[in-house]
């Protein structure tokens, strides 16, 4: 015997069907949604608060650019300088500081009244992402490397006993060339779109329980009312945090490919 | 013949069984981390960020098990 508490309750659960949105408008055959307008409109307040805060930096700092220096500096030395190292690293903190907020704003619209939607909870915008960093580090390997040095210190790293290498080589190479794209890109897709379920889900349960019924199951949707608010503070952490890690990570695979291990 | 037959949620079950191995990695790896700060606080920045890196690539096993669902659909 099945009893199916979601169809004969009343009470509908959210799913996936919250991330699909009908087309707002369309501009030559392309069908915009609220996602894609979010993420132009993400890319257009970091390259504006970049620009107002440092188009004419002061050697005192005023309040606009200390805050964006702040930012700055922390993907420079926590992330670049450490990872890559000093003088070589430099070189990739535009990219890294411009992956850091940049995906920082398309996460942080999840908690924003009215947009609250995390744009990276749609695979494609953290998919394009990973892959422009993949094709970076493939390229960069190539270029430091060569063609067939960066291949073979992939697969065959020295000072291991011959046998080994049987399983090692492949192995290396399914995890670096298949599977770090994959779980770079659905690392931050899982996390922003559970996150979003989560909070979507509580919320749901505060309205029906408070709202649509009567009785004692108040306390329940006092309890989900209060949960939908920590699930949000919740979220702001995690958030900034995948945005922190995904650009870690982008800068673990650049420094993997301009140094070689011995 | 079956032997035992399952039917339901089995995908939610399915992740329970995935979120396993990764929950205990997670542990350990936050665990062994407090545990390396304790031992060594001036160690704190190159050990919170190998943590992280740790905690990250574990992480990732727990959410390959979260999207399998959608690479697999059943119905």
């Amino acid at each position: 015997m099945t009893i199916n508490l979601a169809t004969e309750s009343g009470f509908h659960a959210p799913g996936t069907e919250i991330f699909n949105f009908e087309p707002l408008f369309s501009i030559g055959g392309l069908d915009v949604t609220k996602p894609m307008l979010m993420a132009f409109v993400g890319s257009a307040i970091v390259v504006t608060l970049f620009y107002v805060a440092c188009a004419k930096p002061t050697m005192i700092p005023g309040r606009l650019q200390a805050l964006v220096e702040l930012g700055y500096t922390f993907v420079r030395d926590d992330i670049a300088r450490s990872i890559i190292g000093g003088k070589k690293g430099d070189k990739y903190v535009p990219l890294l500081v411009s992956l850091f907020f940049f995906i920082w704003i398309l996460n942080l619209f999840a908690v924003i009244p009215l947009l609250q939607f995390p744009v990276t909870s749609r695979i494609a915008y953290p998919a394009v992402l990973a892959i422009t960093v993949y094709l970076l580090f493939i390229f960069l390997g190539i270029k430091h490397q060569g063609p067939v040095g960066y291949f073979k210190n992939m697969m065959f790293p020295p000072g291991i006993p011959k046998p080994v290498y049987v399983i090692l080589a492949p192995l290396e190479f399914i995890s670096t060339i298949l599977v770090r794209p994959f779980t770079h890109a659905v690392r931050l897709f899982a996390n922003m779109f559970a996150g979003h379920v989560l909070i979507a889900f509580f919320a749901v349960t505060a309205y029906y329980f408070i709202v649509e019924t009567q009785g004692l199951g108040i306390v329940i949707g006092v309890a989900g009312f209060v949960m939908t608010i920590a699930m949000t503070g919740f979220e702001m952490f995690i958030q900034v945090l995948q945005a922190f890690i995904f650009t870690l990570l982008a800068a673990v695979y650049i420094q993997s490919s301009v140094e070689v291990d011995h | 013949m079956f032997l035992a037959e399952l039917f339901g949620s089995v995908g939610a079950i399915g992740y329970g069984l995935a979120a396993i191995g990764p929950g205990i990695g997670v542990g350990l790896i936050f665990g062994l981390g407090v545990q390396a700060i304790a031992r060594q606080p001036e160690a704190y920045n190159l050990l919170r960020q190998n943590m992280i890196l740790g905690f990250v690539l574990t992480e990732a096993l727990a959410l390959i098990g979260f999207v399998a669902p959608f690479v697999y659909p059943t119905s």
